[in-house]
């Protein structure tokens, strides 16, 4: 059985029909890429998997359990956790205080001691080892996203959502992140869904590629075979070619 | 580096402080002492306003209604139905028949409050930030209205007045040294809870979903049930602090909180600083003394209108807010933090 299951999902915001009759699957253990022009509805897949929006139809299974009714603060208690696109971290308080907020789920009153420890600790795995006293204001952006990471990582999930992880880095944080993501699924026992629009990125790391183009999902595969498939490369240059052809 | 020096020194200022409100009865006169009783019951209330609107990111507008409901239940409890008669009034038959000691009468206050501050709170959930102080502030201009209207629990328009407190269990020591006291133990007490509820997992989930809903959404915290808790336990704390303040002057009407009180509270955090406990102290003594120095000045012999407090306040405020956004309190840090550094570096 898949470990999450997106069964013919469909999303409008008024009359934008955002995602329509999307169906994708993750087995336990898999890098998958999720990819597609601005716009594509990859985003808007990721909030409705988190719950904070809910489809129009369509389920959201994750081991077994339908998650359209369960409300967005459970989530990470089933065991998802996620990245923001633009980095959301809790500014006025600091690096170590922002990663117990994301062990919120894992922490029983009196657990305060074991929680800060396993926070310490998620920090140091990160190279994040001295930043725990500082606020997140003036820390750079890349060390901002590996925080955002540490958060997600101390609620223990078991498939973790990243949005768009190499946006805003250079080209050798890039290269250090796709080690960090193949080490946290080994470390971590994670399965791991991707957003990215950093092409590199998606081909060394994922198992299997999701194209999504206009809300529709257009193709799946190995990144070898959707890089070469004619309608992703189609979605990716513009119809205007395929007219003037 | 300053990781030990800052709890040090802000254990040894605590320290001082308890001693100074232990000892402060044997130096000041009664009246002086009553002014103090004061502070410790606003230091309460905006403790309770601070972990609301300071931690919680929600704006309250209208924590003297409840002030006034906690003073109303201590009132109606220390009277009873007995009491109601013999002040001549009609009592309602929800009120027990005989009164009960002053004392009892607080804890039940701050929880009869703190469950109408959770209801309250439900509808809160869906108001964004301006639409809750608007809908908080109608609550503290509606509530004089409803106390009059409601004779056979409150008194009306005349108010309830209260027996003379005394110090229970034979104590031998006089009615305001007894007020102070009562004042202050509930003072410290609801420090320390405050304290604890906001260092550890609650207090960060409420400021998480002040900083930011949707990423404390994502790690698991819930807003309505944080939300909620936070009016609850914040409406408790201003119940508290109005049934103290009832059975300080021994009275109560629909103007002992009046809409002003609920603005003034609001500013004095502010003053004091926003999320911060230690800064609550210097709120409670400015919303005290500022207005009665502001009227007739120390040292200058000058003596003004009764609208000179409001006034200073006013200004005291914007000076505030312009100058130091982080209230006293981080004003008071940015001056001890070299002192804390040396410390530090001495070690």
């Amino acid at each position: 059985m898949a470990l999450l299951a997106v069964e013919d999902v469909t999303r409008r915001f008024g009359g934008i029909v955002a995602l329509t009759d999307v169906s994708l699957a993750l087995e336990k253990g898999e890098i998958v890429g999720l990819i597609g022009p601005n716009g594509a509805g990859k985003t808007t897949l990721f909030n409705l998997i988190t719950r904070l929006y809910r489809p129009n139809s369509g389920c959201i299974l994750f081991d077994g359990k339908d998650l359209t009714r369960t409300p967005a603060y459970r989530i990470v208690r089933l065991g998802i956790a996620r990245t923001f696109q633009n980095v959301v971290l809790f500014q006025n308080m600091t690096v170590l205080e922002n990663l117990l907020v994301g062990a919120h789920s894992q922490l029983r009153p009196f657990s305060e001691r074991r929680g800060r420890k396993q926070a310490v600790e998620m920090l140091e795995y990160l190279k994040l080892g001295d930043l725990g006293e500082r606020l997140p204001g003036g820390l750079p952006f890349g060390t901002l996203k590996r925080v955002e990471l540490a958060r997600a990582l101390v609620a223990k999930p078991t498939l973790l959502l990243l949005d768009e992880p190499a946006g805003g880095l250079n080209h050798e944080e890039v290269g250090e992140l796709a080690e960090v993501i193949r080490r946290l699924r080994r470390d971590f026992d994670l399965t791991i869904l991707l957003v990215e629009h950093h092409m590199q990125l998606v081909m060394s790391v994922c198992d299997r590629v999701h194209v999504l183009n206009f809300g529709r999902k257009i193709a799946e595969g190995t990144p070898a075979e959707v890089q070469a498939n004619p309608d992703v490369i189609e979605a990716y240059l513009g119809a205007e070619t395929v007219d003037a052809a | 580096m300053r990781r030990w020096a800052s709890p040090v020194l802000q254990g040894l200022v605590l320290a001082a402080a308890v001693v100074l409100i232990v000892l402060l009865p044997r130096f000041t006169s009664e009246f002086r002492l009553g002014q103090f009783t004061y502070v410790g019951i606003y230091f309460i209330a905006l403790l309770g306003l601070n972990i609301l609107t300071g931690y919680n990111g929600q704006i309250s507008l209208g924590h003297a209604a409840f002030m006034a409901i906690g003073g109303y239940t201590a009132a109606i409890l220390i009277l009873g139905q007995k009491g109601f008669e013999l002040a001549g009034h009609d009592p309602a038959q929800v009120i027990p028949e005989h009164g009960m000691r002053a004392l009892f009468t607080i804890p039940i206050a701050g929880l009869v409050t703190g469950v109408i501050g959770y209801l309250f709170g439900l509808p809160a959930l869906r108001l964004a930030a301006v639409s809750l102080a608007l809908a908080t502030l109608a609550v503290a201009v509606s509530f004089p209205a409803l106390a009059k209207r409601f004779e056979h629990l409150t008194g009306g328009g005349g108010g309830l007045s209260l027996p003379l407190p005394h110090a229970p269990f034979g104590w031998d020591i006089s009615t305001p040294h007894w007020l102070y006291y009562e004042a202050w133990v509930t003072a410290a007490i609801l420090f320390v809870v405050a304290w604890l509820l906001v260092r550890g997992r609650v207090g960060r989930a409420w400021r998480a979903i002040r900083d930011g809903e949707i990423a404390a959404v994502s790690s698991g915290v819930s807003p309505a049930v944080y939300k909620t808790l936070a009016f609850g336990i914040s409406a408790a704390y201003a119940g508290v602090a109005g049934a103290l303040f009832a059975i300080q002057v021994s009275y109560i009407n629909p103007d002992t909180f009046p809409v002003t009180l609920s603005i003034l509270l609001l500013a004095s955090v502010v003053i004091g600083g926003l999320s911060s406990l230690s800064g609550v102290i210097v709120g409670a003594l400015v919303l005290e003394f500022l207005p009665i120095y502001a009227q007739a000045p120390p040292v200058l012999h000058l003596n003004f209108a009764k609208q000179a407090g409001p006034v200073v306040f006013g200004f005291v405020l914007m000076v505030i807010v312009l100058l130091v956004p982080g209230g006293m309190a981080s004003l008071i840090r940015r001056i001890t933090r070299p002192l804390t550094a040396a410390l530090a570096r001495k070690a």
